[in-house]
């Protein structure tokens, strides 16, 4: 929705450099990214390189050790968290749920459950919600409070295919109806919503960034995924030719390692897919970036 | 038949029970039991501080639980031990640190007993307006702190990221246990407050259905036990303090049996049987 202190141009959040550190080790570093309303934000990446840590500091439970992190003031921030865990000695129905951080009215509670399809589930307690329920249920609580931002930290997880279809289609619904920003964290390294305006790929650092839209129309991705999938899922295919070391520094494919991947240092390898892909100028970290059926795509588009 | 040193102690033990209760459910919820243990036996080394600096006892306990609640903070933000390691070095540092303090004071004569399991048939008028008083202001604390506090117990980022403060709200809950254990201390006794925050507590889960029904219930199933150990501890001659445990553990045995209403909320609450 429009709010006339926050037009849609000015991002909701925006990280500039960003860094996190913890214990003299950077959990993350250099995160350049923002987004604004009616956008979806997708951070992909391996385990352990900075995506919750990067969501925790765009919403501010984090402070950034380096760099800025800019909100709109007064941002209502929707959170689902990666891990949740509601004790069995806590009684808590669905319903008391939605209501965990701020009052709702009736019919707002309502709504939100309507809308994840977790009406019927209301008085249940939340122990006895299998996994996709759960999910469903922690997402009808954050848009319950009509978000601007609304923060999904894998919220796929536990969830089977065709519910996590489902559950994107949810998503793109919300962001179609209340024009709220989304930023998403997948799961999945290589698959993505498909709605997603900017895939943000990290390794400790910013490795490289794109757009989905115009794989999932690919016919090699149909016939991976799927017609049904189509609409909900995308694949951002690439390959890190470096993996950081605990101790902070870089191997190579090629077996050297160096202190840092620093821009120019000989391990670049940008191919036929920089067109579509908004790739940074400055990245050079080395990324082997390829997006499946590019040249259908651009056909298919022409 | 019903002395007036019996009422006090029971007019003092149900306000005590009142507010063990819903601070009872948050030690629970939160898997704080220890922590609970922790707090209560520093008040040893709290009373023996106040009788070396000759300071009020309740004041001088609930200071040194106060301390040593920040200390655990202190430490767990320092990351290098777990959690329960920490506290099984502050309690029963603080524990013997009191003795051997105690045991320096050769003029003074006190009766450690007393301390470890507390005597509720010496309360006086003045006790029982600190511990009403100092009950209505705890509860009064605990329904402005609540929100907070029940959603930094199901995720403290979540209750973070949506704009409620998390770790103020665990500091003053900190701080309303410090004041329940020196408040509690001369009732139930150092060795025994943590059994009447968390069984009562224990005992409501199985009934309730809402963390706001849970925290009403346990109030009262301690308000329960505390007339029931009191009258028992009158009956058979038995030490009060202990008599009253003895009586929310019989409820909570109680609570385990089956009952046709807790048979018929798993039937409607959805199976993932």
């Amino acid at each position: 929705m429009l709010n006339f202190r926050s037009p849609d141009t000015t991002p909701l959040v925006s990280l500039a450099n960003a860094g996190v550190r913890r214990n003299g080790r950077w959990l993350v570093r250099g995160v350049e990214f923002s987004i604004s309303r009616g956008e979806i934000v997708t951070l992909i990446g391996p385990n352990g390189s900075g995506k919750s840590t990067t969501a925790k500091t765009a919403i501010g439970v984090l402070k950034p050790d380096e760099g800025r992190v800019e909100r709109v003031p007064n941002l209502r921030v929707g959170y689902v968290p990666q891990r949740l865990a509601v004790d069995w000695t806590l009684p808590l129905t669905v319903e008391r749920l939605m209501t965990l951080t701020g009052p709702l009215k009736g019919r707002e509670i309502e709504e939100a459950l309507a809308a994840t399809g977790m009406l019927h589930m209301a008085k249940a307690e939340v122990q006895h919600l299998s996994g996709g329920e759960f999910q469903r249920a922690l997402l009808a609580r954050a848009i319950a409070r009509k978000p601007d931002l609304l923060v999904l930290d894998e919220p796929v997880q536990g969830v089977d295919f065709s519910g996590e279809i489902a559950l994107y289609e949810l998503i793109k619904q919300i962001r179609n109806r209340t024009g709220c920003g989304i930023l998403l964290i997948s799961h999945d390294l290589h698959i993505v919503m498909a709605e997603t305006d900017t895939v943000v790929c990290l390794n400790g650092h910013v490795c490289c960034r794109g757009t989905p839209q115009a794989v999932s129309q690919s016919p090699e991705y149909l016939k991976l995924f799927g017609r049904r999938a189509a609409g909900a899922l995308a694949v951002y295919s690439h390959h890190h030719d470096h993996t950081h070391l605990p101790d902070g520094r870089v191997l190579h494919a090629d077996g050297s390692i160096t202190e840092s991947c620093f821009p120019g240092d000989g391990h670049h390898h940008h191919d036929e897919a920089e067109n579509v892909h908004d790739h940074d100028a400055d990245c050079g970290c080395g990324h082997h970036t390829r997006l499946h059926g590019y040249d259908a795509a651009e056909k298919r588009d022409a | 038949m019903l002395d007036d040193f019996f009422i006090r102690a029971l007019v003092a033990g149900i306000g005590i029970a009142m507010v063990a209760g819903p601070l009872g459910c948050f030690v629970i919820w939160r898997r704080m039991a220890y922590f609970g243990d922790t707090m209560a036996h520093s008040a040893l080394l709290g009373v023996a501080l106040s009788l070396l600096l000759e300071l009020n006892l309740m004041i001088s306990v609930f200071i040194v639980a106060s301390v040593v609640s920040l200390l655990l903070l202190f430490l767990q933000k320092r990351g290098a031990l777990s959690t329960d390691a920490l506290l099984g070095i502050l309690s029963h540092s603080a524990l013997s640190i009191g003795l051997v303090i105690v045991a320096f004071m050769t003029w003074v004569r006190i009766d450690l007993v007393g301390f470890l399991f507390g005597d509720i048939l010496a309360v006086t008028e003045a006790d029982i307006d600190i511990i009403w008083g100092g009950g209505i202001l705890v509860i009064l604390s605990l329904v402005y702190l609540w929100r907070p506090l029940l959603a930094s117990t199901v995720n403290p980022e979540l209750a973070e990221a949506e704009g409620l403060r998390p770790e103020r709200a665990r500091l003053f809950f900190m701080l309303l246990m410090a004041l329940v254990i020196a408040i509690a201390m001369k009732i139930v006794g150092i060795l025994l407050i943590t059994s009447l925050l968390i069984i009562p507590a224990a005992t409501a889960r199985r009934f309730a259905t809402s963390p706001e029904i849970m925290a009403v219930l346990a109030s009262l199933i301690g308000a329960l036990a505390v007339a029931g150990g009191l009258f028992g501890s009158l009956q058979w001659d038995t030490p009060s303090g202990p008599s009253i445990v003895v009586a929310a553990l019989a409820l909570f045995v109680l609570s385990l049996l089956p009952l046709a209403r807790s048979e018929r909320a798993s039937h409607s609450s959805h199976g993932g049987h």
